[in-house]
Formats: C-alpha cells, sequence, structure tokens
C-alpha cells in the first residue's frame, strides 16, 4: 500500500544506507544478517538474544531432562542405581534386564496387553461409529439434521456428571469388562464435529456426479469421501487412541478385579504408589543376584507407557504442522 | 449413519443425565431407581450447608484463579518469544519438543514429577550426597501445593498452548508490521499494536473454554496426589464427589453435588459465550 504513493518514498527512508545501490551502481556492502530476518526488523540486541536463547534452553531441558534419567536409569543395573541413589543421570553399566523383567509375562506384560487390546479395540469402534455419524451430519438440509446435531453439542456443554454414569456402567454389568474402558467415552462428539467440519468442505458437485452414476451413499462415503480425507481421520484416530491409552480414572472407577488393570493403572498403583510388584522383586533390594529390581524396573514400567507416545509422534508433528487441527477448532 | 453415534450417546450421556434424578431421591442401590423414596430438595440443601462440600468448592476456584495467573500467560509469553526465533528448523525442533508431554497421561507426569521432587527422588538424591540431612518434600507439602500442581500443568500442556499460538501467529500480516515500522513502531509497540491483538480472539476463545473448566480443574492430576498431600487443600469438586458417592456410598448426595456442578459449569460456558458476543469476539459458538 505505502509504495502506491510516489510523494512518499517510505522505504529509501526506512533501508539502512548500505542496503541501497550506490550512485555508481556497486552492489551493497550488506552487513551480516539472518537469512530469515525480515528487511524492515531492526537487529537484535546481543543481550537480548543470549536471554531468548537461556530461557529457550531451559525450557527444552525440563522437558528433555526428566526423560533423559528416566531412560538411563531404566537401562541401568541395580547395582548402578543404588549407588546413584535412586535415578541414574550419567550411564555407566547398562543393560535391558530391567525391561526383560517385566516383558517376561508378569503383571506389567497382562497390563500392556490390556491397553493395547482396549487401545485397538475401542479406536476401531470410536474412529467408525464417528466417521458414520460425521458424515450423516454433514450433509445440511437432510432429514433431522439440526436436531441430530444438537444431540451431539449438548454433550459438549453439558455432562451427565459421574454418579449417574457410574450407576448405569453398573446397572448394565459392564463392571470389571473391557467393555466399561471403551464404551462410555466412544464418540467424542468434539471429534465427531472435527470430521464432520472437514467432510462439510468436500464438494458437493463431486458427490452428486458420484449419484448421478448410481452410487449409494455408502459407496460414495467409502470410495469418495474417505479417501480425500485420509489426513483428518487419522488425526481423530490419534485422538481417540492417545485418549484410550492414557485413561486411567475410568479403569479406577469400574475395573476392582486388578488381574484386568490397564497399563496406567499400574503404573500408578507399582511407581507412583510404590506397592511391590508380585514376583519382580521391586522394592526389595537385591544387589546379589544381578537381578534388575527396584528403580531400574519402574522406570522400565514408565517407559512402556511412553513408547506408543513415541511411536505416532512423528506422525502427530506432520499433520499438526498442516494445520489439520487448527482448521478444524477453529471451524 | 448417525444411528450408532446416537445410540452410544443416548445410552451414556443421555440415559445417565435422566439418572440424575437420583439427586431428588433417597437413592439406595438395592431399591434402583424406581423404587427409592423422592425427598425433595433435601439432598441440595444438604449440600449447600455441608461444610466439605463448601471447602471444595472454595478449593477448586483458588486452584482455577491461582492457574489463570500463573499458568495462562506462559504460552502466550512462549509462543512470542518461539515466534521471533528466525531460523525455522530451530523453531520446529523446540515446538516437537515442548509439546510432547501434552500427549502423557496424567499418571505419568506426576511419577515423573516424584521422580524428580518426590522425598527420595533426584533432587533430595542430589541434596543428601551433597551432606543435607533433611528431606525437602516438594511433592506432600500442602504449602506449596498450588505451585506443584500449576508446575505440572505447565509442564504438560504448555507446549500445547504455544502451538495453539503459534498458529494464531502466522495469520498475522507481514504488511501490518511493515506498515507499522514505516510509522516509526520499534518492537515493543509493533507487540503492542499488532501482534497482541492478533492473539485476540484466541485468548478469549481459550478464556472461555476455560471458565466452562472452571469447576473441574485437573481431576486426574488431583486425585493421583489426594493420598500424598491430603485432602485439605487438594479436595476439589470432582474428587469430592467421587469420595462421597463411588467411596462412601452416599449416592444421591453425591449425585447432588455433581448436578450442581454440571449447571454451574453451564451457565458459566453460556455467559461467557455471550459476554465474548457483547465485547464483539466470535467466541466458541455463533448464533445460527
Amino acid at each position: 500500500m505505502s509504495g502506491q504513493n510516489p510523494e512518499i518514498d517510505a522505504e529509501a527512508a526506512v533501508l539502512p544506507r548500505d542496503l541501497v545501490d550506490d550512485a555508481r551502481g556497486r552492489a551493497p556492502r550488506r552487513p551480516r544478517r539472518h537469512k530469515h530476518r525480515p528487511v524492515w526488523e531492526e537487529e537484535p540486541s546481543g543481550i537480548g538474544q543470549m536471554t531468548k536463547a537461556v530461557i529457550l534452553s531451559v525450557v527444552v531441558l525440563a522437558v528433555l531432562f526428566p526423560l533423559w534419567t528416566v531412560v538411563v536409569t531404566s537401562f541401568s543395573t541395580t547395582q548402578e542405581s543404588i549407588q546413584a541413589g535412586g535415578l541414574v543421570v550419567v550411564p555407566g553399566d547398562l543393560t535391558l534386564n530391567a525391561y526383560k523383567q517385566i516383558l517376561s509375562g508378569g503383571v506389567v506384560t497382562r497390563a500392556a496387553l490390556v491397553s493395547v487390546g482396549v487401545t485397538g479395540v475401542g479406536t476401531v469402534i470410536s474412529v467408525v461409529v464417528s466417521v458414520l455419524a460425521a458424515y450423516g451430519l454433514s450433509r445440511p438440509g437432510s432429514f433431522g439434521h439440526r436436531p441430530l446435531l444438537f444431540v451431539f453439542l449438548i454433550t459438549m456443554f453439558f455432562g451427565a456428571g459421574m454418579i449417574p454414569t457410574y450407576l448405569l456402567v453398573s446397572s448394565l454389568d459392564l463392571i470389571d469388562t473391557y467393555w466399561a474402558l471403551i464404551l462410555p467415552g466412544a464418540v467424542s462428539a468434539f471429534n465427531v464435529l472435527i470430521l464432520r467440519n472437514f467432510f462439510m468442505g468436500i464438494d458437493n458437485a463431486i458427490l452428486d456426479a458420484a449419484r448421478v452414476d448410481g452410487a449409494g451413499e455408502w459407496r460414495i462415503l467409502g470410495r469418495i469421501v474417505l479417501p480425500m480425507s485420509k489426513a483428518v481421520v487419522a488425526v481423530v484416530a490419534l485422538f481417540y487412541g492417545v485418549g484410550y491409552w492414557n485413561a486411567f480414572f475410568n479403569a479406577m472407577l469400574y475395573i476392582n478385579d486388578n488381574t484386568k488393570w490397564p497399563l496406567q493403572l499400574v503404573l500408578r498403583s507399582y511407581v507412583l504408589q510404590g506397592v511391590t510388584l508380585p514376583g519382580s522383586g521391586t522394592g526389595q533390594v537385591d544387589v546379589g543376584s544381578g537381578a534388575v529390581t527396584g528403580m531400574p524396573v519402574k522406570m522400565a514400567v514408565m517407559i512402556l507407557a511412553i513408547i506408543p507416545i513415541l511411536l505416532v509422534y512423528p506422525f502427530v508433528q506432520r499433520h499438526f504442522t498442516k494445520g489439520v487441527i487448527f482448521g478444524a477448532v477453529k471451524g | 449413519m448417525t444411528v450408532p453415534a446416537i445410540a452410544v450417546l443416548v445410552v451414556f450421556a443421555y440415559v445417565p443425565m435422566l439418572g440424575n434424578v437420583i439427586a431428588w431421591q433417597d437413592y439406595s442401590p438395592y431399591r434402583g431407581f424406581l423404587n427409592s423414596p423422592f425427598v425433595g430438595w433435601a439432598n441440595f440443601e444438604r449440600v449447600f450447608t455441608n461444610p466439605a462440600f463448601l471447602h471444595a468448592v472454595e478449593n477448586t476456584l483458588t486452584i482455577t484463579l491461582f492457574q489463570l495467573v500463573f499458568y495462562f500467560p506462559v504460552p502466550i509469553f512462549l509462543a512470542l518469544l518461539l515466534n521471533s526465533v528466525l531460523s525455522p528448523r530451530v523453531r520446529t525442533a523446540i515446538q516437537a519438543i515442548v509439546y510432547l508431554p501434552h500427549f502423557f497421561s496424567w499418571v505419568l507426569v506426576v511419577t515423573i514429577f516424584q521422580q524428580i521432587f518426590g522425598g527420595a527422588g533426584l533432587i533430595n538424591q542430589t541434596l543428601h550426597t551433597h551432606g543435607a540431612d533433611h528431606t525437602v518434600s516438594f511433592m506432600t507439602n500442602p504449602d506449596t501445593f498450588l505451585v506443584l500442581i500449576t508446575s505440572q500443568a505447565i509442564w504438560k500442556d504448555a507446549g500445547w498452548g504455544i502451538i495453539i499460538f503459534l498458529a494464531a501467529l502466522t495469520t498475522v500480516s507481514p504488511e501490518l508490521y511493515e506498515a507499522s515500522v514505516v510509522d516509526g513502531a520499534n518492537r515493543w509497540r509493533r507487540m503492542w499494536h499488532v501482534t497482541l491483538p492478533a492473539l485476540r480472539p484466541v485468548i478469549v476463545l481459550l478464556l472461555i473454554l476455560r471458565l466452562g473448566d472452571a469447576l473441574t480443574v485437573g481431576f486426574e492430576q488431583l486425585i493421583l496426589q489426594r493420598d500424598a498431600v491430603g485432602s485439605d487443600v487438594s479436595e476439589v469438586i470432582d474428587t469430592y464427589v467421587y469420595y462421597q458417592g463411588v467411596i462412601y456410598g452416599d449416592w444421591s448426595f453425591a449425585a447432588a453435588a455433581g448436578l450442581v456442578k454440571g449447571v454451574v459449569s453451564l451457565a458459566l460456558v453460556l455467559g461467557a459465550n455471550k459476554l465474548a458476543h457483547v465485547f464483539g469476539e466470535a467466541g466458541v459458538y455463533r448464533r445460527a
């Protein structure tokens, strides 16, 4: 805008002298500037840059350092951990024994399998049901469109409460079943709306063309809509998956039988609350036999709970930077 | 196609809503919903005159307010800082690291804090090897509990907040900055007159969402630490409802307390949204 007015040569007034070609047409003598710095931005002060670097380093370290000690401790021998007084910061004697111990078929192995099962089955159910609902809701003007949309919206603003939900689950005889960990939270209105928003962005002309060619709604959803929406469906699957994997309170409410506990609840009892892990020797000091006990085992359980998150993380990265989520959230 | 989802919601969201009828009953699991006698507003009267419930409300509001002041601005500040980092590679790397804990469970986050700050954690471990003779109990001290849970919240979720604010910052047109430079605005004036106004809709949106959650403060986070620190500072409305209902079996009373919370939360969201409209912001939803 400013450049259009010939009377005000704003650019020349603002740009540093050495950026403007001099009279003899020589290339300007450029100062060393960061290649991404906009031309109008002033050079930062040294102190400012230092402060920024220090703050950001502290922030990054605050996240990474605890994870580092947990990882190192989980790979350490018991002696190493006892010598360090608990957590190991500098890697010394490394071993896989802690992992061998928790994965050799005890409480932790079973809990991990329960978590994997609940997360897998739950995510599939949630995604299928949500995609169907979102597609159904994505065609304004279809039968009962607005009232049905309201059925979803209301659940976002008003929850029934813990007590009636608990009484319902218990009267359906779902206590101590894995279904209690899946069904009550199987449909998240928020995720349905993310999907719906995306589906609504698909050009109706494409779908109409398919209809003219005789495709039914199921075929349109499976052959046209879904292939166009892979990214957003994947993100929603991720939301559901992480939710199922991380949930612990529903298991605390609904699962009394501790052989059916998911990993998060085992993590809480044996690592956070320090209850002795049956058959693993956690809590006992056993230096002589060379078996890994205590801290390394506890830390290995934590790593086990983190691994699935790390596995999906590169994927999160890719899609979040694409802005799939934010487009949907801002809606 | 919407049928399966509606079915799930009807059974697990709407039936329990009706189940709140027990708040007006003297419910016992043996008699069931149908045969428990109605007692009018007696349970609600008990709720509002119960000192323990009022104390839980007080704790809830204290935590919400404290986090609003000390947690809410953190991601905004860090996003502005990160936004000024010029190298896209460094920026992306820092982003990727700081929002990782958002995907951790609360059990994991609390456990990590315990390993670092707990009585047998890394800090005390280091203090002991350097000759300290007493243990500093960050995890069990009721006086510093607010600081503890706020730090945990920041550690877990500030990175996520950063992402949201950074996304909003990318929408600011560079022309605005150029124009303001032409008008002689320095770094700080540009932040005040260009950057922050651009963030305002997002800030308002997040504040509204937060207000709706004002009575829900970190339930999982708190119930995990209630035993360690004591119920005096960690009892919030949700943990109170859980203990009164599921643990002590006072179902009707607990349902009444939960219902009060649900209704007040709903009123808060709707009210805040209305307020946002009054101030000309989009808010969470628009009137159709």
